[in-house]
């Protein structure tokens, strides 16, 4: 629907060492359940498009993809505007299994970080080990940015997607476009 | 005088010249210069005065350790006291000035104290200002405060931009010397990913002005060719100007990295806090040189021999035309020849010690056609703000002149301490090497990590080693263990064979001459920058100060910015001597980060202007600002207080608005509220445990108001809980309550009740949620369009899905002020394409949306409590007249067996009222109701407080809640509430339902 906006409109800085740019939406669902669970996964898979992932991966292919949260937990990534239906059809699919499907795609915001330095900014922010050798495309993190909690993955192999709380997106582009100043490059990966 | 020399300078550009400032004045130095070789290029060697005296004090050494030689430099907002001359690398328009004087640096009136220093021994401060008791607060305090501090602090905002950096490495060698080299090019030949800092801007450290070869090369070229390899290597990160600031426990490490100050023309941070957590630390922090003891070798031209080595061979500069050597060690050799070499006039080495046999040190200092005086030292030195020469005397005696030699110099070594204080940091011990006469690090007792096993080895110098031959053994054996360490393999390789000149041993010197007297030691100094000489360490001890954690403290010996790195093992030695102690049972002071100090800046990291702190916002907030939000910080959110509009206050504001809810329609940003989806067969169960009424019975489609209190029976949130259908409750909090509650739930849910089938999910952002209030509410909504919303399709209490307006809602018929009220909730990213849609309808019908100081009187003239105002951890649902949601069927909840508790069913514990002033004023908030008489500690007793006060518009009048004791016993009587400013407010206590008792308002 047209009436829906991202947290930033669509905010880009492409003046420093990595260009940060707002993601536009994007569906998300939280589905809490037992993840060996056959009717879990499969109401998952069946939502993405993709195989469950394991601990600390995320299956993600363009605006689809599984992201293994905690051990019973999974973030579904599906086209904003499907997100309703597919949360009907897996709260149908799992019936009378324990599970929790929610739709929290308008409670995060996304941005994208992206260039030859990506690494070092995100290495700014986050206490992880951004070595191209420790994490890669296919890895998951939940960990925070400064002071605030994120989850991110690699879209390629200079590009981060990090998801955020939605009120606070402005802290986390302003955060990001502190960290990628000119003049600020680490080079070290 | 000191001068540049004619050649040398191994870290000169000398073709680029640079103009600085030092106290107005401009001068010259070159590229390569720090701020202490430029001044001393420009013969200035006084560079400050010191802290207590005000003595007069000159540049002591080349590196970080340097006391004295600390300047204010830059203005405005790149001002920063208490810079090391010595660390300052030299820079275009570098503007620095001396601190600690006044008038000026050369005539100072403070130098006075010198004339005093009989009269301010150790301890003066403490003995002379203790009594009497009250002048220390109104007449000591304030002047020593003044008196107080080396530079001055920093007035303006700070200019620059500072960041954290995370990394994460293998192995981490700190001090990119030659063993730190060796012992990083160890570790990474086997894979490992190592990470080098060096606090300098120059690789390889001493090695290049002392001197060797390994495997037969110059040991200079050596360094080179090490350094060229790390950097070929992939897995090897090289950082200059970064300095190991502290290890901490999980082999966590900070490092410093000074990215402009030498540039600062330059874009970019201008400090990066390296945050890194290593497999293995390898400290390869070298050594530091001692001062010796001997009576004015505080006066500026007296230096550390290695020191004035350094100006000579790095940087080009004569510290002295005629400099007088002093030591009790062969290194001290080195500089001497070092100086004959660049044809400088060595009149004598003083050597305390007297060795059978010249060592080839000696030997070649001889054959240089140097005077070598063997168990001498000095007397005396004379000059007062420079040397003029030195009184000789046997070291064995008490100081008996034999001969004055002049000289502009002096150049002294008391051996070398290894630089431990990183080995140290975390836990590492260390053990007193007789040989040398120092501290080194007991590798048996290093720093352990959680698995039990050593995580930081140290090397070279810094692990007590000193010839290059056992430095770069060392070195190698450990870069290959903390491979080893984790997890890699070393090959059998050997260590590079260093070679250099064999020296004899030390002999330690601690008071020259051995037995100086009281006036001697008087004028002995071992802390520079806290002005502490022997004489004041061994009062200390007479004193009975016998821990040298006291004696530190009573002295302020290492207490300085330096840390003590020159003074510390002198002065315990002094002590250990005073209290006929070895040295080893006095022991060492507590080591501690950072090596030297850092700025609040990199500390700070990012988090500065708009990201000093993360700030919530709601999908609305952007529009609540453009119309005039008076922001309220609630937790990490901004709430509009009230919308200001012009020539109004914001009072005005809150009144107007508080008003038009009762009166028209009021909208208000409900965003922040916390929402809590609770899911699963056992969620009726767990939310009967949670809140004190039953919520398990609440029916789909019905709303129910709870309170949670926690297991000691307080209150900590309240809230509107929906049931959606048999298994799903969507649970309300207060605002700052979301994560919190989250979190309570989630900690009862894994640790107690894991076996229950309950999920939780926080969904407090999903949604944008405006409260739509006021008799206008239901017309406004019918003007939306869409869902059914009159009083029979959705009742007080009750919830439905629908559309309004073409948008996806769910609409709660809730009401925190006692109106006809709904909370909608929609997507969050449709929240201000929905709030902007309300404002368009009720434009007809006298719309305005209002803040939460409105909100807060709505509430309060119908007697609802808030969380936080009516509680503050110490209330429970009885005080405040609650009991009804107090669940008498539940077998139990939290909360309930603390009830039972004596205190909490004590009748006097104080409940919840009404509180009306006598000519309609509004009661202070938090003031207290004053009881007759007094309570043991002579204070008036106390028999209630308000909780809550306003000015209600809606009843013309002051209305308020408090706790009083008996206080719902007590209806119509009047207390007594001194307020802050003096006068005495009169209230009546009341029913605290002040608007509408019958609820006639809401339920329409």
């Amino acid at each position: 629907m047209s009436k829906a906006v991202t947290a930033l409109g669509g905010a880009v800085n492409a003046d420093g060492i990595a260009a940060i740019a707002e993601v536009p939406l994007q569906g998300m669902i939280t589905l809490r359940g037992d993840l060996a669970a056959s009717a879990v996964k499969a109401a998952a898979q069946s939502a993405a498009g993709v195989a469950v992932p394991g601990p600390g991966q995320a299956n993600c292919t363009g605006d689809s993809g599984l992201c293994w949260m905690s051990p019973d937990e999974l973030l579904v990534l599906c086209p904003y505007g499907d997100v309703s239906d597919h949360v009907q059809r897996m709260q149908d699919s799992l019936g009378d299994v324990h599970a929790l499907a929610v739709d929290v795609s308008d409670a995060r915001a996304s941005f994208t970080v992206t260039g030859p330095h990506a690494r070092d900014v995100m290495a700014k922010l986050a206490p992880v080990d951004f070595h191209p050798d420790a994490f890669q495309s296919g890895m998951f993190r939940r960990t925070r940015m400064a002071q605030v909690p994120v989850a991110f993955w690699m879209r390629d192999s200079d590009s981060f997607q990090i998801i955020c709380f939605r009120s606070q997106a402005r802290y986390v582009f302003d955060l990001l476009s502190v960290a990628a100043q000119n003049g600020s490059a680490v080079s070290i990966f | 005088m000191s001068t540049r020399l004619a050649t040398g300078g191994r870290l000169l550009n000398r073709g680029d010249v640079i103009r600085f400032s030092f106290n107005g004045q401009t001068l010259k130095g070159v590229q390569g210069d720090t701020l202490a070789s430029a001044l001393l290029a420009n013969d200035q060697m006084l560079v400050g005065r010191s802290f207590k005296y005000h003595r007069p004090r000159g540049i002591v050494a080349a590196g970080p350790e340097e006391p004295n030689a600390l300047v204010n430099l830059g203005s405005e907002g790149a001002f920063e006291p208490n810079q090391r001359a010595t660390t300052t690398e030299l820079f275009e328009d570098l503007t620095a000035t001396s601190q600690n004087h006044w008038p000026s640096l050369e005539f100072d009136v403070g130098a006075i104290n010198a004339k005093l220093a009989r009269f301010m021994p150790a301890g003066f401060y403490y003995k002379m200002f203790i009594h009497p008791r009250p002048l220390w607060k109104h007449v000591y305090e304030p002047f020593i405060r003044q008196a107080a501090g080396l530079g001055k602090a920093p007035k303006g905002r700070d200019a620059d931009s500072y960041e954290h950096f995370y990394a994460h490495c293998d192995v981490l060698v700190v001090g990119g010397g030659i063993a730190g080299l060796t012992a990083a090019h160890a570790a990474a030949q086997t894979g490992a990913r190592v990470i080098v800092l060096e606090q300098t801007a120059h690789w390889g450290g001493r090695a290049p002005v002392d001197g060797g070869t390994v495997d037969g090369l110059p040991v200079d070229k050596v360094v080179d060719d090490l350094v060229s390899a790390l950097i070929d290597m992939p897995n090897v990160t090289l950082r200059l100007r970064t300095m190991g600031a502290g290890v901490y426990d999980h082999g966590y490490v900070l490092g410093y990295e000074r990215l402009t100050d030498h540039a600062p023309e330059r874009a970019g941070p201008r400090h990066r806090l390296w945050r890194i957590r290593a497999g293995h630390t390898i400290t390869a922090t070298g050594a530091i040189e001692r001062p010796l003891s001997f009576a004015g070798n505080d006066v500026p031209g007296v230096m550390l021999a290695a020191s004035v080595r350094d100006y000579a061979v790095n940087f080009g500069v004569s510290v002295g035309d005629r400099t007088v050597v002093v030591t009790n060690n062969d290194d001290a050799y080195r500089t001497a020849i070092a100086l004959n070499d660049a044809g400088l006039t060595v009149p004598a080495i003083l050597d305390a010690r007297v060795l059978p046999v010249d060592s080839p040190l000696m030997a070649a200092a001889k054959t240089a056609g140097i005077r070598v005086m063997m168990g001498h030292g000095i007397a005396r030195v004379m000059g007062s703000k420079r040397v003029t020469g030195v009184a000789v005397c046997a070291q064995a005696g008490e100081g008996a002149v034999l001969e004055e030699i002049a000289c502009d110099a002096v150049a002294m070594s008391g051996g070398w301490s290894p630089v431990v204080h990183l080995w140290s940091h975390c836990g590492g011990k260390l053990f007193w090497d007789t040989d040398f006469a120092m501290f080194r690090p007991d590798v048996d007792k290093a720093p352990l990590g959680a698995d039990g096993r050593a995580f930081v080895s140290p090397a070279g110098a810094a692990n007590g080693h000193f010839g290059l031959q056992e430095i770069l053994g060392d070195a190698h054996a450990m870069g290959q263990g903390a491979a080893r360490a984790t997890g890699f393999k070393p090959k059998n390789t050997a260590a590079p064979a260093g070679d250099s000149i064999e020296e004899a041993a030390m002999a330690p010197v601690w008071l020259m001459p051995q037995g100086a007297g009281k006036a001697l030691r008087g004028k002995t100094w071992l802390d520079y920058q806290n002005d502490v000489k022997v004489s004041d360490v061994q009062l200390a001890a007479q004193e009975g100060f016998e821990s040298v954690e006291h004696a530190k403290r009573y002295t302020t010996l290492g207490m300085a910015t330096d840390q003590g790195k020159l003074s510390n093992i002198n002065g315990l030695a002094i002590l250990s001597d005073a209290l006929d102690q070895p040295i080893p049972q006095t022991g060492t002071t507590t080591f501690r980060p950072p090596y030297t100090p850092i700025s609040m800046g990199a500390i700070g990291g990012e988090a500065r202007g708009d990201v000093f702190q993360p700030i919530r916002r709601t999908p609305m907030h952007d529009w609540h600002d453009e119309n005039g939000a008076d922001w309220e910080p609630v937790g990490q959110w901004r709430r509009p207080y009230a919308y200001v509009r012009s020539g109004e206050t914001v009072h005005d504001a809150v009144m107007r608005e508080t008003q038009n809810v009762r009166e028209n329609l009021g909208l208000l940003d409900a965003s922040t509220l916390g929402k809590l989806v609770v899911k699963g067969p056992d969620a009726g169960k767990f939310l009967d445990m949670l809140y004190t009424n039953m919520m398990s019975t609440l029916k789909p489609g019905k709303c129910r108001y709870g309170l949670m209190c926690d297991e000691n029976g307080f209150l900590i949130d309240d809230g509107v809980v929906a049931r959606i259908d048999d298994q799903t409750f969507l649970c309300h909090t207060t605002t700052g309550g979301a994560e919190r509650i989250h979190a309570h739930m989630e900690e009862w849910l894994q640790t107690e009740w894991w076996d229950w089938q309950v999920y939780v999910a926080n969904v407090t952002e999903q949604y944008a949620q405006v409260a739509v209030v006021g008799p206008n509410a239901r017309a406004a909504l019918e003007a939306m369009g869409g869902m059914d919303v009159s009083k029979d399709a959705l009742g007080f209490m009750e919830w439905a899905d629908g559309t309004l307006g073409g948008f996806d809602v769910r609409a709660y018929r809730i009401s925190f002020s006692g109106e006809l009220s709904y909370e909608i909730a929609v997507r969050a990213s449709e929240g201000q394409a929905f709030w902007d849609a309300l404002m368009a309808v009720g434009a007809a019908l006298g719309v305005m949306p209002y803040g939460t100081e409105a909100l807060h009187i709505l509430r309060a003239e119908k007697g609802f409590i808030m969380i936080g105002d009516e509680t503050d951890g110490t209330v429970i649902p009885q005080d405040l007249g609650l009991h009804w949601a107090l669940s008498k069927k539940k077998d139990d909840y939290l909360g309930k067996r603390a009830h039972l508790r004596s205190h909490m069913a004590d009748p006097n514990r104080w409940k919840l009222v009404g509180l009306l002033t006598e000519d309609g004023s509004v009661l202070p908030d938090g003031a207290y109701a004053v009881a007759d008489g007094t309570n043991a500690n002579g204070q008036r007793n106390m028999q209630g407080r308000v909780t809550s006060s306003y000015h209600s518009p809606n009843l013309g009048k002051g209305i308020a809640m408090g706790l009083v004791l008996h206080g719902p016993d007590r209806m119509g009587e009047v207390l007594a509430f001194p307020g802050t400013d003096g006068k005495t407010y009169k209230a009546r206590i009341v029913d605290p339902v002040f608007y509408d008792p019958d609820g006639e308002k809401q339920n329409v």
